[in-house]
């Protein structure tokens, strides 16, 4: 009992100085605004502190961990198929491209590869995910900025995209369909068509959102030279994903990290955009969902027959060793680092995700900023809670 | 000054959603049928089930709860050696902590277990979401047939 | 002759002027709440609800006609509450000051030749004039929630609400020009019987050569009912209802009316000023029984078209940040309202 009262007291104590360090840096007497951790403009439960000087911001400092779920700490007694399971639960927008750089760690360790078919397919669910994970995006940037009418789209849209995983996989947030040397299953008759109709829809709802919200001049006045970030500061952060690219870095993990999944086998343009603000990262992710339409069709015209699943034993034991993969996922690169000591689960799985990285910037890029403002980057950095807290 | 067309231009959209057909689906009134793959709830054949518990060990909650006794059954032909059998005594699936992974689906080497699309069953008490034996033994009427893989697969049907 | 026997019916039928004068009030009160659900139903639920493709409520009543009936019961169900550290004698006047505002409104709106409330010989200058009272009203309910958001909010509304006065006056300025009366119900016969190029038929509404100040009438009612893209004040996303943001029960409902009731006033006046208000081809302008009774009908489906535009806007677009907002008013709304005024007056006077 001493011990809790003792750590309480120190965390108290390490509170009361961290407040009374930023009065004393700043030396201002601005109020202090908590975005906090329940608002309709975080997605999810982050705690921002600000401290405004009439409508501007002073300092602005994030603060997470509401949503902590003790993620790498559970994943230390689960057996392998036991973590493909949890880890869906993630990012929970794009789930199955959450579960990849793990399988493919665990893949790396037992040397085993999974058959074309299988990473061709992975790679149109990647996708997928992708797709789904960013029109959600593009329509809830907009009820940030107060047009309510895009995220009804957004969602409507998105359905054609879970019905297929539904359809594949049995779960339309948390598919659980990867497993180490594949697939569980291959694809159900007619998916195929579906697909490429889905596809269609998809990019009719780019379209929609172009004309309804990105050609709106009220949007690009909220957002443009909103929150720049310049190419050296997004690396020196760690950002990753579309805000590296709107800052101008023309970096892709899909491109320039060798990986077995099926993307060097088709072609697809890289976008960036050199301004690094607000409305740079918009037009990044809508032309991201476009071009990742033609990347599926382009899969789907190529899907190579065969096995999905390569022949592993009944049950999994991954040799000892270490192995770290990172894809880029929808949010950025999200990587896995797996530690095996040759049981039947990992001895220690370390999550890298990207929103982590993604909201270390606020404090820099809040300096200076309106209230409102705050919300618009906000809502362009696109973080989910689950990401960063895991 | 803000140039027109893009304000008017955008002012279409809605218009044009205005006039279109609506694509909600009013439950409970209608329904939707889901995918035959999809993971409404977890059926039990119980006379494949040999209580290996290889289910119970592998789910990530620890939601299957199973106990089974062992028992003699004839020998297979005259003059043989009683086998010995195990018969399930209790099988409950609490889905209230069930993940709706499958894992215990597909672990399963006897086909005991089936997924069934079904998911209206939510009940007012909690206690009324642990599903025992004979519940999950109905459920095996909603389980569908599976359909054919797409071209290309090699994989022959199973489940 | 006809319209000396409706003045005289009435007068006998109902009496001198106390009496008279509570049955207007009367008449104002329940027309208020009704207009509200009207326009709350049909646009807020409806509209909205099949722009965004999707239906809308369904289940209360058919096609969900009641939903407004049981939403009205459910706020007026609940326990008012106030925050400790509130000044609870403003808190409460907050919106029934704003509420006034939009009361104040619909006396002189005419529906028919006869059929207004108080034919006022500056019919438009009150209406703007009483329109502002609710200013008042949201600055108390902002300052007295005793909470940060709500001030800020408060904040915000002032500046916003005031200055987007400026441009609703002045986009009527032309119409009072072009009609030699401020009387509301001398500008709906100024329309009724104007022509255009000769053709009598169908009058001349105001709206073919007044189209900018139209506009900017619409923009600034906008402004003036802080809705998107306006609502800076109400930005759900950022300060979650703003200086409604303490309020509940009953007292939410009337910031509610409010805000409806006044887009119901607020299309109301635009309609009788660019549109022709109740006036159709073939009704007689002067009076009459025919008039009177096909007027507000005439005048309703005019208000369901203005708030359909309102309302079509509201939905459309993202919000703009306050500096852009005041910034659009003062640099933009103002001097090209200022140059209607201008090319008004000089035509008025060549033609």
């Amino acid at each position: 009992m001493a011990a809790v009262s003792e750590r309480n007291q120190l965390s108290y104590i390490a509170g009361q100085a961290a407040e009374s360090r930023v009065n004393v840096e700043l030396e201002t007497d601005g109020m202090t605004l908590n975005i906090g951790p329940q608002h309709p403009a975080t997605h999810g439960t982050l705690r921002i502190v600000t401290r405004l000087d009439g409508e501007q911001v002073v300092s602005a400092e994030p603060i997470m961990g509401y949503m902590h779920r003790g993620y790498e700490k559970l994943l230390e007694v689960r057996t392998f198929p036991q973590v493909n399971t949890l880890i869906d639960r993630i990012d929970w927008l794009s789930s199955f491209a959450n579960e990849v750089p793990f399988i493919l760690a665990a893949e790396e360790l037992m040397e085993v590869e999974a058959p074309p078919r299988a990473q061709w397919t992975r790679t149109i669910l990647f996708e997928l995910s992708r797709q789904a994970n960013l029109s959600l995006f593009l329509g809830d940037m907009g009820v940030q900025l107060g047009a309510i009418t895009p995220v009804f789209f957004a969602f409507r849209d998105r359905e054609h995209i879970l019905n297929l995983i539904e359809a594949a996989s049995g779960g339309r947030f948390h598919p659980n369909y990867n497993r180490i040397g594949g697939l569980k299953d291959d694809l159900p008759a007619g998916w195929i068509d579906e697909t490429r109709r889905a596809m269609a829809k998809m990019r009719q709802f780019c379209d929609e959102m172009s004309t309804l919200l990105m050609g709106n001049e009220i949007f690009e006045q909220r957002c443009r030279g909103v929150g720049v970030i310049p190419p050296d500061v997004a690396l020196g952060y760690g950002l990753s994903g579309a805000n590296l690219r709107a800052s101008g870095v023309d970096w892709d993990l899909r491109r320039d990290a060798p990986s077995p999944l099926a993307w060097k086998d088709v072609d697809f343009k890289v976008w960036t955009h050199p301004d690094g603000d607000s409305f740079a990262r918009y037009w990044v992710r809508m032309q991201e969902v476009r071009e990742s339409t033609y990347i599926v069709e382009q899969l789907l015209d190529g899907l190579p027959a065969g096995p999905i699943m390569a022949k592993v034993p009944r049950i999994i034991k991954v040799p000892a060793g270490e192995s770290y993969v990172s894809t880029e996922n929808p949010l950025g690169e999200m990587g896995y680092y797996v530690v095996s000591k040759g049981d039947t689960g990992p001895f220690r799985v370390r999550v890298r995700t990207a929103s982590f990285n993604n909201i270390s910037i606020v404090p820099w890029v809040m300096k200076g900023v309106f209230v409102p403002d705050i919300i618009t980057i906000l809502a362009s950095l696109y973080f989910i809670l689950g990401d960063i807290d895991k | 000054m803000p140039k027109l067309p893009g304000l008017i231009s955008g002012l279409s959209v809605p218009l044009k959603e205005l006039f279109k057909p609506n694509v909600t689906v009013q439950y409970p009134h209608e329904t939707e049928a889901p995918a035959p793959r999809a993971r409404g709830v977890i059926a039990l054949k119980e006379e494949n089930c040999t209580v290996c518990m290889l289910c119970g060990r592998s789910c990530p909650v620890w939601c299957i709860y199973i106990e089974g006794h062992k028992y003699k059954a004839p020998p297979r032909r005259e003059g043989g050696a009683p086998r010995t059998k195990q018969a399930v005594d209790r099988f409950d699936i609490d889905y209230s902590l069930c993940m709706y992974c499958g894992i215990c689906v597909e672990v399963c080497p006897f086909d005991a277990l089936f997924w069934s699309p079904e998911f209206e069953y939510s009940t007012p008490r909690i206690a009324d979401m642990l599903h025992d034996k004979d519940r999950l033994g109905d459920w095996m009427e909603t389980v569908p047939e599976q359909p054919a893989y797409e071209a290309g697969a090699t994989v022959k049907g199973k489940k | 002759m006809s319209q000396l026997l409706v003045t005289q019916i009435l007068a006998v039928s109902i009496g001198d002027y106390w009496v008279q004068t509570v049955i207007k009030s009367l008449v104002v009160l329940v027309l208020v709440p009704t207009a509200t659900a009207i326009i709350v139903q049909a646009f807020l639920f409806k509209m909205m609800a099949h722009m965004q493709s999707r239906l809308g409520p369904m289940e209360a009543g058919p096609h969900g006609a009641l939903q407004l009936m049981a939403d009205g019961g459910k706020f007026i169900q609940k326990e008012l509450l106030a925050p400790a550290r509130a000044d609870k004698f403003v808190f409460s006047l907050a919106p029934l000051i704003v509420l006034l505002g939009t009361f104040l409104l619909y006396i002189v709106i005419p529906a028919g030749p006869n059929a207004v409330a108080e034919d006022l010989d500056i019919g438009i200058f009150f209406a703007l004039g009483v329109s502002s009272i609710s200013v008042i009203g949201v600055l108390m309910a902002g300052w007295a929630s005793a909470n940060k958001y709500a001030l800020i909010s408060g904040l915000r509304a002032a500046g916003q609400l005031i200055a987007y006065e400026l441009p609703l006056i002045l986009a009527v300025v032309g119409v009072v020009i072009q009609a030699e009366t401020l009387s509301l119900t001398g500008i709906v016969r100024a329309q009724a019987q104007g022509e255009i190029f000769g053709l009598g038929l169908f009058g001349n509404p105001f709206i073919l050569t007044q189209f900018v100040g139209f506009g900017i009438f619409l923009v600034a009612t906008q402004a003036e009912l802080t809705q998107p893209p306006f609502d800076m004040p109400v930005a759900e996303s950022e300060l979650v209802g703003g200086y409604q943001v303490e309020y509940s029960g009953l007292q939410f409902l009337f910031f509610y009316i409010g805000e409806f009731g006044t887009a119901f006033a607020f299309s109301a006046l635009a309609a009788t000023m660019f549109l022709g208000g109740w006036w159709f081809p073939g009704l007689d302008v002067d009076g009459g029984l025919l008039s009177n009774l096909i007027g507000p009908i005439v005048l309703f489906a005019k208000i369901m078209l203005v708030a359909f535009l309102i309302f079509w806007a509201r939905f459309t677009y993202p919000r703009f940040r306050e500096d852009q907002l005041q910034m659009f008013a003062w640099k933009y709304l103002i001097p090209i309202s200022l140059a209607n005024i201008l090319v008004t007056g000089v035509l008025k006077v060549v033609f």
